[in-house]
């Protein structure tokens, strides 16, 4: 089913998206978005798709629980914010605050990303959620991760544009980030250690770029013919003492 | 296709700010309803408490002289004001501001504009003819009661009040104006009161300052800028950031990259490594950032910053506030969201998203005088 979203208010967009799933329908084709925020929030069901032709606004896909929306321009700030399941690939670029606090589904953006993207994303057993940037990212990438797989593509820069940004890692405490190259040692947290993925990560990194690559056509095995780094929290309670000896407890991990 | 019912019409909602503003570097007017439209779609940005506009090339055939735009609480007051204002300038014309009743805008000000030329004998020694425009809106904002000065730039002006952007817009018949700069904002008060002269728009002369984030350095910054003389009587953060620009640009005369290296200066780690790149231009960030320490700004901030020939972007050094740029043949935007710009531009040449720290500039091209 097509929507036709020009000049519409987000509140009536996104009512009439539930209205339309509730009546059973599968596959929304949304045309003239720009800017309505709040699209596919808290939406559940895994066979449910959501293409979007235009720009959508603030917060796409907060707290979604399945379904899977493919954005075919950029997208704005705070795409999956808090996601539980479900997928999300956007052709162009996304903003700030991408993937926070993500506990689920996976992420792609084939172009860059800005500022706080993946910050504090979550896992726990089964639900592991995989972000993936095709472009470069902004400071404090996977700032307080606790869980999950952030993979940097860092595909066609500038010449001297850094593949990310300052702070990248820091206070991490779970999860892993890949970079495709090298990273400067002096952007990277301290509570962050840097070394090379074993076998069992380049599998994760095989499957995870060649589904990226299905998705946006291009070509994969160019992606994964590069070196990756990974960057692995050294503790899982990077400010544990700083507290501890605050209020004067016992030195804990 | 299914057509959509459109039911909530007046929705509020817990955001931040949203500003917008283009130029068009080759002089090109347009009129208002480009930026009203664009300004629009981030309603959700604001929550009613502030909205306004500030445009370049508006008053053609009085280019000559600055416009003041008074702000009054009541009628009573304009004695007052007019005093200083007779005082300081001889007065060429003067009307009310027009407006128009809307059903949203309740108990607003008072509004008239003056096109005024200082009168030689009140300039002070070494005082310039900008001096004397500052010291008379100082001494009108500071000491006249019920009165204040908005805008005090040549051929521009600003806008503003307590409204949703479009009803802001509609008071102040904005798309009736042609500009070749717009900036536009709506706001959402977080520690400051939503009243009339808080909105944005800030300016002084025709610096004009459009911001979205908390300038927590506002103590420091007031307490600086007040030795040189500027007032802060606004009751908002961001008026300081109008005085800084002013006095580093104008008084000053620094060029326009070191000013706001001066306002967002780059980190002491960033500059030492930057030490080992570029010694000289590291040298030059240091003696900025020691010289201009009290006008370092602190805080989240994204902020649009006009004058008569550009507009700038900037961001926070760690970008705490978004901000989002555009460009089409020779017009560049700047706004919030991108949503904003592909609003008023389609097919833009390219669509980017700013780094923290570093300014976007759009200056008017060399030579374009048709503006005036």
């Amino acid at each position: 089913m097509e929507i036709d979203a020009a000049s519409v208010h987000y509140r009536d967009l996104n009512e009439e998206i539930n209205r339309v799933i509730k009546e059973g329908v599968k596959h929304i084709v949304l045309r003239n978005v720009n800017g309505q925020r709040y699209i596919g929030a808290g939406l559940q069901g895994a066979d449910i798709k959501i293409d979007i032709y235009g720009v959508p606004g603030n917060d796409m896909a907060v707290f979604m629980d399945g379904p899977a929306i493919e954005v075919f321009d950029n997208a704005q700030d705070g795409v999956g914010n808090t996601m539980n399941a479900g997928n999300i690939y956007i052709h162009g670029h996304a903003g700030d605050v991408c993937g926070y606090g993500m506990r689920g589904g996976k992420l792609f953006v084939l172009g860059d990303v800005g500022y706080r993207v993946g910050i504090h994303m979550k896992a726990y057993m089964g639900k592991i959620p995989i972000l993936v940037v095709g472009g470069t990212a902004g400071h404090f990438l996977g700032e307080y991760m606790a869980g999950g797989i952030i993979i940097l593509l860092g595909l066609e820069r500038r010449p001297g544009q850094p593949i990310a940004g300052d702070y990248l890692g820091t206070g991490m405490h779970g999860g892993t980030i890949f970079v495709r190259g090298e990273v400067d040692n002096r952007r990277v947290g301290k509570e962050v250690g840097i070394e090379k993925p074993d076998d069992a990560e380049y599998e994760i990194l095989k499957r995870e770029i060649s589904e990226f690559a299905r998705i946006f056509h291009i070509n994969g095995d160019e992606i994964l013919s590069a070196p990756f780094v990974k960057l692995y929290p050294k503790t899982h309670r990077p400010y544990g003492p700083m507290y501890n000896s605050r209020w004067n407890w016992q030195r804990g991990g | 296709m299914i057509a959509i019912n459109k039911k909530y019409s007046d929705p509020r909602d817990i955001s931040g700010c949203g500003l917008v503003g283009f130029i068009n570097r080759d002089g090109r007017c347009v009129d208002g309803s480009h930026i009203i439209k664009s300004l629009c779609l981030m309603k959700e940005r604001g929550n009613g408490l502030g909205a306004g506009f500030a445009a370049y090339g508006i008053y053609p055939d009085m280019a000559g002289y600055y416009a003041l735009h008074l702000m009054m609480d009541y009628a009573d007051v304009k004695p007052n004001a007019e005093r200083v204002i007779f005082k300081f300038f001889t007065v060429h014309r003067e009307e009310e501001i027009p407006t128009r009743s809307n059903p949203y805008i309740k108990n607003p000000p008072l509004f008239w504009r003056y096109f005024v030329e200082p009168r030689k004998e009140q300039l002070l020694v070494e005082e310039g003819d900008d001096d004397l425009v500052v010291r008379a809106v100082m001494e009108i904002n500071n000491n006249v009661s019920g009165a204040c000065v908005i805008s005090s730039g040549k051929n521009m002006g600003s806008f503003k009040g307590v409204g949703e952007p479009a009803d802001i817009a509609d008071f102040f018949m904005i798309e009736n104006y042609r500009a070749y700069i717009w900036m536009g904002h709506t706001r959402f008060p977080t520690n400051t009161p939503g009243w009339w002269g808080g909105a944005h728009p800030f300016t002084i002369l025709d610096w004009a300052i459009v911001h979205n984030g908390e300038i927590t350095s506002y103590g420091t910054n007031r307490a600086f800028l007040e030795m040189y003389g500027y007032k802060c009587t606004l009751l908002t953060d961001t008026e300081v950031v109008a005085y800084a620009l002013d006095f580093l640009l104008r008084k000053h005369k620094i060029p326009l990259r070191a000013a706001f290296y001066a306002l967002a200066s780059p980190f002491w780690k960033d500059i030492d490594i930057e030490s080992s790149e570029n010694r000289e231009f590291a040298e030059a960030l240091k003696a900025i950032r020691i010289q201009y320490a009290p006008l370092l700004l602190n805080g989240p901030f994204a902020i649009l910053f006009g004058w008569k020939n550009g507009l700038v972007g900037f961001n926070d050094r760690i970008k705490l506030r978004p901000l989002f740029a555009g460009e089409k043949d020779e017009t560049l935007y700047m706004a919030s969201e991108e949503a904003t710009i592909r609003e008023i531009c389609e097919k833009p040449d390219r669509l980017w998203m700013p780094r923290a720290g570093e300014p976007v500039i759009g200056m008017i091209k060399e030579g374009v005088e048709n503006w005036r």
